[in-house]
């Protein structure tokens, strides 16, 4: 056992752009992984999260799938934290809500220009699409909220050196951007 | 002798015939407003300026400054209000930053950052609304439109025209324009005109100029609203 705070991350509805931006903090993640473990993330292929300190959720909620690992972070995760844009408001792919799925669904896999042997698919294995993508505030308890499409780089480092120095986190103006 | 107000216990001098706003203003105190533009009558629609004025809960746009009057402004209560009604202003409608390419010049979004706002705590309506680009050089695009009224104003009050109007109520509140066939290409609306410019968020946008400016060297993105409305509002009472 060690003492460090246990950190897992994952993308929903996301394009892991959050994720790429994280990974901007570039050398000061060898400063972070003096205090942090990372659990479930797609830094370690961890495939279930165990008992975690802090969870970090990029994008929001399209699909099953998405909503049972929502749940499963909730329910592994003291801290959750919502992550950028979609994880807040739906973002880009909240943008397909104007549309009815079924006109989505025929679109992409019915009339899509060059589309052949059309059919929509429908393997058991594949988690259905919701009516609607949603935040992910919407469906569980979420503790933290940082914007941006992406948060910066710095966001993160603020954000997580707050956690673990044991201050009350908080984003001053020049951190805080919906963009 | 000038007459008096408090706001946040600062004695502030005030004429005859001004709001809370103005008085406030002009003695370089900010309260967040959307709707409120000085050259136009007050709206006090937004609800953003709520002040406590004598304990009441008043707007401040509206409101006469009357002498001994004790307003509280920048409080962590009002604060926290005005953040809430900021909120349901971006739930209401559909406010995708990263995709408007108002972001970083929008008041909207502005005021959130001022607030600190970090997260939307309602549920999200995502109301499906219209865009109307039939227009050669203007654009509405509906989905972010918080009727503050400001571009009707602007059409009657300085462009001497009668573009825009706010129609229906509650939940079916919207935006129209002056056309038989409900379009902007079928109004007497141009570029110049002031309704086409005072937008506080990306629902009104002039065609072809939308990256003239990059992401990062926008007006907010490393000015606060307080300052950057304190002295345009002040350079405009001056003219």
């Amino acid at each position: 056992m060690t003492n460090k705070i246990r950190v897992a991350t994952t993308s929903l509805a996301g394009c892991f752009g959050c994720h790429m931006s994280f990974l901007d903090i570039d050398e000061r993640m060898l400063q972070l992984v003096e205090h942090v473990e990372f659990d479930r993330s797609p830094i370690t292929d961890i495939e279930h999260c165990t008992n975690c300190d802090i969870g970090l959720i990029e994008g929001g909620v399209c699909n099953s799938e998405n909503v049972h690992v929502l749940r499963e972070f909730r329910k592994n995760c003291k801290i959750l934290v919502a992550v950028g844009a979609c994880a807040i408001n739906g973002g880009l792919p909240a943008m397909r809500n104007f549309i009815p799925l079924e006109e989505c669904l025929n679109e992409a896999y019915i009339n899509g220009i060059g589309v052949e042997n059309a059919q929509i698919p429908s393997d058991p294995e594949l988690p259905l699409l919701l009516d609607k993508v949603r935040p992910i505030h919407e469906v569980v308890k979420i503790d933290y909220f940082l914007p941006g499409c992406p948060p910066s780089a710095d966001v993160f480092w603020k954000f997580l050196t707050d956690l673990i120095d044991g201050r009350e986190p908080s984003l001053p103006y020049e951190l805080v951007h919906y963009d | 002798m000038s007459k008096l107000i408090t706001i946040d216990g600062n004695t502030i001098p005030f004429e005859e015939g001004q709001t809370i706003m103005e008085a406030a203003t002009a003695a370089g105190v900010y309260i967040p407003h959307l709707c409120h533009h000085p050259e136009f009558t007050p709206h006090g629609s937004c609800k953003l300026c709520t002040v406590k004025v004598n304990g009441r809960t008043c707007s401040a746009c509206t409101f006469p400054a009357v002498d001994g009057q004790d307003v509280l402004n920048n409080t962590q209560e009002l604060t926290d209000d005005r953040r809430l009604i900021t909120q349901m202003l971006f739930v209401e409608g559909n406010h995708f930053c990263p995709s408007c390419e108002k972001t970083g010049n929008c008041q909207l979004q502005a005021v959130a950052y001022h607030l600190n706002m970090l997260d939307n705590h309602f549920p999200l309506f995502y109301p499906n609304r219209e865009l109307d680009a039939s227009h050669a050089e203007v654009m509405i695009d509906h989905n972010r439109c918080i009727f503050c009224t400001l571009c009707v104003r602007a059409s009657q009050q300085k462009d001497g025209k009668d573009v825009f109007a706010i129609s229906g109520r509650g939940l079916n509140k919207h935006l129209i324009v002056n056309a038989q066939s409900g379009l902007l290409k079928d109004t007497d609306i141009e570029a110049t005109d002031q309704a086409a410019h005072i937008c506080p968020t990306g629902a009104i946008l002039i065609k072809r100029t939308a990256y003239q400016v990059p992401i990062g060297e926008r007006i907010y993105d490393h000015q606060q609203i307080d300052q950057v409305s304190l002295a345009s509002e002040n350079s405009q009472h001056d003219k």
